[in-house]
């Protein structure tokens, strides 16, 4: 019973336990005992919070106990990007300059995720201030792909996206700056989401680029990314940047599922050339499925997409040299050198030395590079420019299409330690997911199958419109209903890993 | 070293030299509540009381404009004849020290939010028309208390605190243009435009502006060009500028200073310098060679700032009236003249009289008692006359006792003496005290008799037609009763004793 918890989705959990078939602390003790058993090896989690946890659970038992309302989530377990401010548990960023820090406030969506009973089983594993695309730059060790322990399982949300691969959560919340959710979701086969900038709160999510960053769910399922998406959700009066206007209805289009008539676009620009051949063999079979499903598909060419990721690694880095400069020792966390005898500046530059890993410091440097007086119109301002150019580019296709569809990454998962001396390959990995985070609008992963060549897993990227985040859904549910049915069984059955794959049937897809 | 330089006498400097000012003047808006939080903004908290993760600067905290400053701002701008823009951002300004929480503090840089306005000004007769460049909204940062050492600065410092209530409290910065054509006048013109940005500040109930307490502070720019040359100098910024007389002084001794350095063949640094209360000299802080590169970038954490055209329409017709206005009102009022009124304003009386007219004293009664013996006791005490223990409405009941006949001004001053002592209202004290005008004959003409007796000369004089000579027997009898006759009434009873009467009142 255990274990097949474990494997349920969300939905399932949820309807288990609102029938009181399953105590919501036998869930949470479920997963706890699969954290226990696994994450020795996958390394998930930076802080698994059993105590809490299991006491949150036994609340949502009392309520239904009690006979009061539940909500569509309450009882089910989650992983927290630990980028999310908790006050009952350790909030680090991944980074040694935040060890040990307890924020004495909790952020808007920790507080929408207590409420609406779901459980936060501990905070999940990312790189170091959510730079990186592999969690390798996380001070604590990377996680681990449960598809290839030897490979990564993406980034930044490379914790959140591995706890739900391997069944340590059903749901996992990340946040996606240039492709830290829907990256680690592609990679490690599950589903991942970038909802539009400012439907989900910033508020106590600690910044890396403050015009980009946007806080959103990862599941195995669409509807229960739907799910967690609806739960997290909504405006914020706490964050200026959030969008005052209704949560659009994904659950409903995650359960439509129905993509017949839905003009969609095939970006000329995220295909071809330094794509693994079989991520696009896997995207052509998910664009022919859609079209043979009624939907019309079309090229549509998105001129500036190409310089998407440079003008990124300008603006990105500019905020975060900005946001960064906060970790001064003065207040809270790391402090290096306070003997007595040096200066505050002293003590500010040892802590930041010392506190921040080498990527964190190559983009503050960059980035304070990049705003300095005489540089400041060459870099950030260019790169600004672009921003406007690849947003109306967007403008223009959704003019034509419903929704635009590219593969979410160039390549599936890469081996730990192949790119983490190359910066550019390693930024590379975002190269398809970062045009909407410089445009603000929604975008979606979903796994369409297997690359032949390594057997990881694949994502169909899905971007629709700001504040049209549901169209997205129909079509990744419509995508995931189809290859289900095809397969005969949940492609995570056949990851193989921690060496438990269970595929049962034929034919790997 | 600049700094040893012996300055040259003010009236030498400004004979070879033109000197151009420019003021820059922070203003601590008086919300309710911070710039981007929700907590109190108000003045003398227990240290890091009035704080919350936003304005500590904690991880994952955001900010949220406060909009009843964005309003303020506004109305500061109107005022100040400035454009307000449709559309504009915030901006941060990067750098690193302990009491800035974020190490970066919001501001505004390129697109400020009110443009292009002036405040006029009149100084010794003159209108100068002061341009204002811009009126800009940021966040107050934290306070260091840097302890043990010698000078309470840093360096030196055993160790530093840091208070961070007034982290994050609303700020407006008004920058001036450059005031060219002050001549002479500078440091006095720099004053008065302070002066009057006050009151301005004031009539818009925006802030309390007290300089003291640093809820308005002045950074003053000076640079001297040599008298018809064709290019300005190079400007210092003098900051630490903490009350209405340090402006006219930080001024005239820049001036003084930066003479002695082109004197000598120098060239003025483009730097800050710090203004000292005690010395009234200014010494050198950074110099902009090694001046900071803020790295100031839109802010991404805030929405831009787009006021609704109507709604500052609607905060136009809804501006008090301005101080300006308000004086030509009042002079017309009071019928007093142009010197009369620069008088009342160089004592810091308008509103004094202005509340005490209000309180029931005609113009000429207020004026007389703030600028006369109220003047006095401030100078005495070395205090300005709004901080004496008295009201408009104690002064002005003390005129209407007097106005009634019921006390002479002898005996109004010692009244005024209880008041500003603290024993009373002044009906009290003349309660108190059985201060009263003698007005019964009987007891006024034996005084007289007295005094007549004593002086036969005088009465001589009376007798014989000069009227005029009344006045010694006049004192004498106020001697006599210690000040409590009404002297009108003693004049006229000495003349009919004398035989100089002429029926005043019908019996």
């Amino acid at each position: 019973m255990d274990s097949e918890l474990t494997r349920m989705t969300a939905a399932g959990i949820a309807a288990l336990v609102a029938a009181g078939e399953v105590s919501a602390v036998e869930v949470a003790a479920a997963h706890l005992d699969r954290i226990e058993a696994v994450d020795e090896r996958v390394h998930a989690f930076l802080h698994v919070a059993a105590d809490s946890a299991l006491r949150a659970a036994r609340a949502i038992d009392d309520r239904r106990a009690a006979g009061q309302p539940l909500g569509p989530l309450a009882g089910v377990p989650l992983a927290l990007k630990d980028v999310f401010t908790t006050t009952d548990m350790p909030t680090t960023c991944g980074s040694r300059i935040l060890e040990g820090w307890r924020p004495p406030y909790d952020a808007t969506v920790t507080g929408r995720l207590r409420r609406a009973g779901i459980v936060i089983l501990g905070k999940a594993n990312m790189d170091e201030f959510a730079m990186g695309s592999s969690t390798e730059n996380s001070a604590f060790g990377p996680s681990r792909n449960p598809w290839d322990l030897s490979r990564v399982p993406g980034g930044s949300s490379g914790g959140s996206s591995a706890a739900v691969a391997a069944f340590e959560a059903p749901l996992a919340i990340g946040t996606d700056t240039g492709g830290s959710i829907r990256q680690p979701g592609a990679v490690t086969g599950i589903v991942g989401v970038k909802p539009t900038y400012g439907g989900s709160s910033r508020y106590g999510v600690v910044a890396f680029a403050s015009s980009l960053d946007t806080p959103g769910p990862l599941a195995r399922t669409v509807l229960d990314a739907a799910l967690l998406h609806e739960a997290m959700s909504g405006h914020d009066p706490c964050d200026s940047t959030s969008v005052d206007a209704p949560v659009p209805p994904v659950v409903a289009a995650a359960r439509q599922a129905d993509v017949s008539g839905l003009r969609i676009g095939v970006v000329t620009e995220l295909n071809g050339e330094g794509y693994q051949p079989g991520v696009i063999t896997r995207f052509t079979e998910a664009v022919e499925l859609l079209e043979s499903m009624g939907a019309k598909v079309t090229e549509v060419s998105c001129p500036h997409f190409g310089y998407a990721l440079p003008a990124y690694y300008l603006i990105a880095p500019s905020e975060c040299s900005s946001n960064l400069a906060r970790f001064d020792a003065m207040r809270y966390g790391l402090r290096v050198g306070d003997d007595g005898t040096r200066s505050a500046e002293e003590v500010m530059s040892l802590t930041r030395a010392a506190g921040f890993g080498a990527e964190v410091k190559r983009r503050i440097i960059l980035g304070t590079y990049a705003l300095s007086s005489g540089y400041y119109d060459a870099y950030y301002g260019k790169a600004q420019q672009v921003r406007t150019l690849i947003t109306r580019d967007f403008e223009k296709a959704f003019e034509q299409v419903d929704v635009l569809v590219s593969p979410a990454t160039p390549t599936t998962a890469f081996p730990i330690g192949e790119r983490a001396d190359d910066p550019m390959a390693m930024y590379l990995a975002d190269l398809c997911t970062i045009p909407s985070n410089l445009a603000g609008n929604a975008a979606i992963s979903v796994p369409c199958g297997l690359a032949p060549e390594d057997g990881l897993p694949v994502g169909l990227q899905v971007m629709a419109p700001v504040l049209a985040d549901d169209r997205m859904y129909r079509v990744a549910a419509a995508v995931e209903a189809a290859l289900g049915q095809r397969r005969g069984h949940p492609l995570l059955d056949e990851a193989n890993g921690l060496g438990e794959a269970r595929p049962g049937q034929e034919g790997r897809r | 070293m600049t700094e040893t330089i012996t300055a040259v006498p003010y009236d030498e400097a400004i004979a070879r030299y033109e000197p151009l000012i420019g003021l820059e003047t922070h203003v601590e808006l008086g919300t309710i509540t911070k710039m981007f939080c929700g907590c109190p903004a108000a003045f003398g908290a227990e240290p890091n009381a009035a704080v919350c993760p936003v304005c500590l600067g904690l991880p994952g905290s955001l900010p949220v404009t406060n909009r009843s400053a964005i309003e303020y701002t506004i109305r500061i701008g109107l005022a100040l004849n400035c454009s307000i823009a449709s559309w504009c951002r915030f901006a941060r300004k990067n750098y690193f020290y302990p009491d800035m929480p974020k190490d970066y503090q919001i501001s505004q840089y390129d697109e400020p939010l009110c443009t292009d306005g002036w405040l006029d000004i009149v100084v010794d007769g003159i209108d100068f028309r002061v341009g204002i460049e811009r009126v800009h909204m940021e966040e107050d940062t934290g306070k260091s208390l840097h302890v043990g050492g010698a000078t309470g600065r840093i360096h030196g410092a055993d160790y530093s605190l840091v208070d961070y209530n007034r982290s994050g409290i609303p700020l407006v910065e008004v920058v001036t243009k450059p005031v060219p054509g002050t001549g002479t006048l500078a440091p006095v013109v720099a004053r008065a435009y302070v002066t009057e940005l006050r009151e301005v500040l004031r009539a818009l109930g925006v802030s309390d502006v007290r300089m003291e307490e640093g809820s308005l502070r002045c950074d003053v720019n000076t640079s001297l060009a040599p008298r018809g040359a064709s290019q300005w100098g190079t400007r210092t910024e003098t900051k630490n500028v903490n009350s209405l007389r340090s402006v006219e002084r930080a001024v005239r001794s820049e001036i003084e200073r930066q003479a002695a350095v082109l004197d000598a063949g120098g060239r003025v640094i483009q730097e800050t310098r710090h203004f000292h209360e005690e010395s009234g000299l200014t010494t050198s802080g950074r110099s902009k060679e090694e001046a900071q590169d803020y790295r100031y970038f839109p802010e991404p954490d805030l929405v831009p700032v787009a006021p609704a055209a109507e709604w500052v329409e609607q905060l136009r017709a809804t501006l008090p009236e301005l101080p300006s206005a308000r004086r030509a009102r009042l002079q017309a009022e009071w019928g007093l003249s142009d010197l009369d009124m620069t008088a009342l304003g160089n004592a810091g009386a308008l509103d004094l009289v202005a509340d005490t007219v209000t309180a029931g004293a005609t113009p000429a009664d207020a004026r007389k008692w703030w600028l006369g013996e109220l003047s006095r006791h401030a100078n005495e005490s070395g205090t300005e006359l709004a901080a004496l223990a008295v009201t408009p409405a104690q002064v002005a009941r003390i005129a209407a006792i007097v106005a009634s006949g019921a006390l002479n001004d002898t005996l109004a001053r010692q009244v005024l003496e209880g008041v500003l002592a603290g024993q009373g209202s002044p009906d009290e004290i003349v309660a108190a005290r059985g201060l009263a005008v003698v007005s019964d004959d009987a007891t006024l003409l034996a005084a007289i008799d007295a005094a007549i007796a004593a002086h036969q000369d005088v009465a001589a004089k009376i007798r014989n037609g000069k009227a005029a000579a009344a006045g010694a027997l006049v004192g004498a009898v106020m001697k006599a009763t210690r000040g409590q006759a009404d002297a009108a009434r003693v004049r006229e009873l000495i003349l009919e004793r004398l035989g100089q009467a002429y029926p005043l009142r019908d019996p």
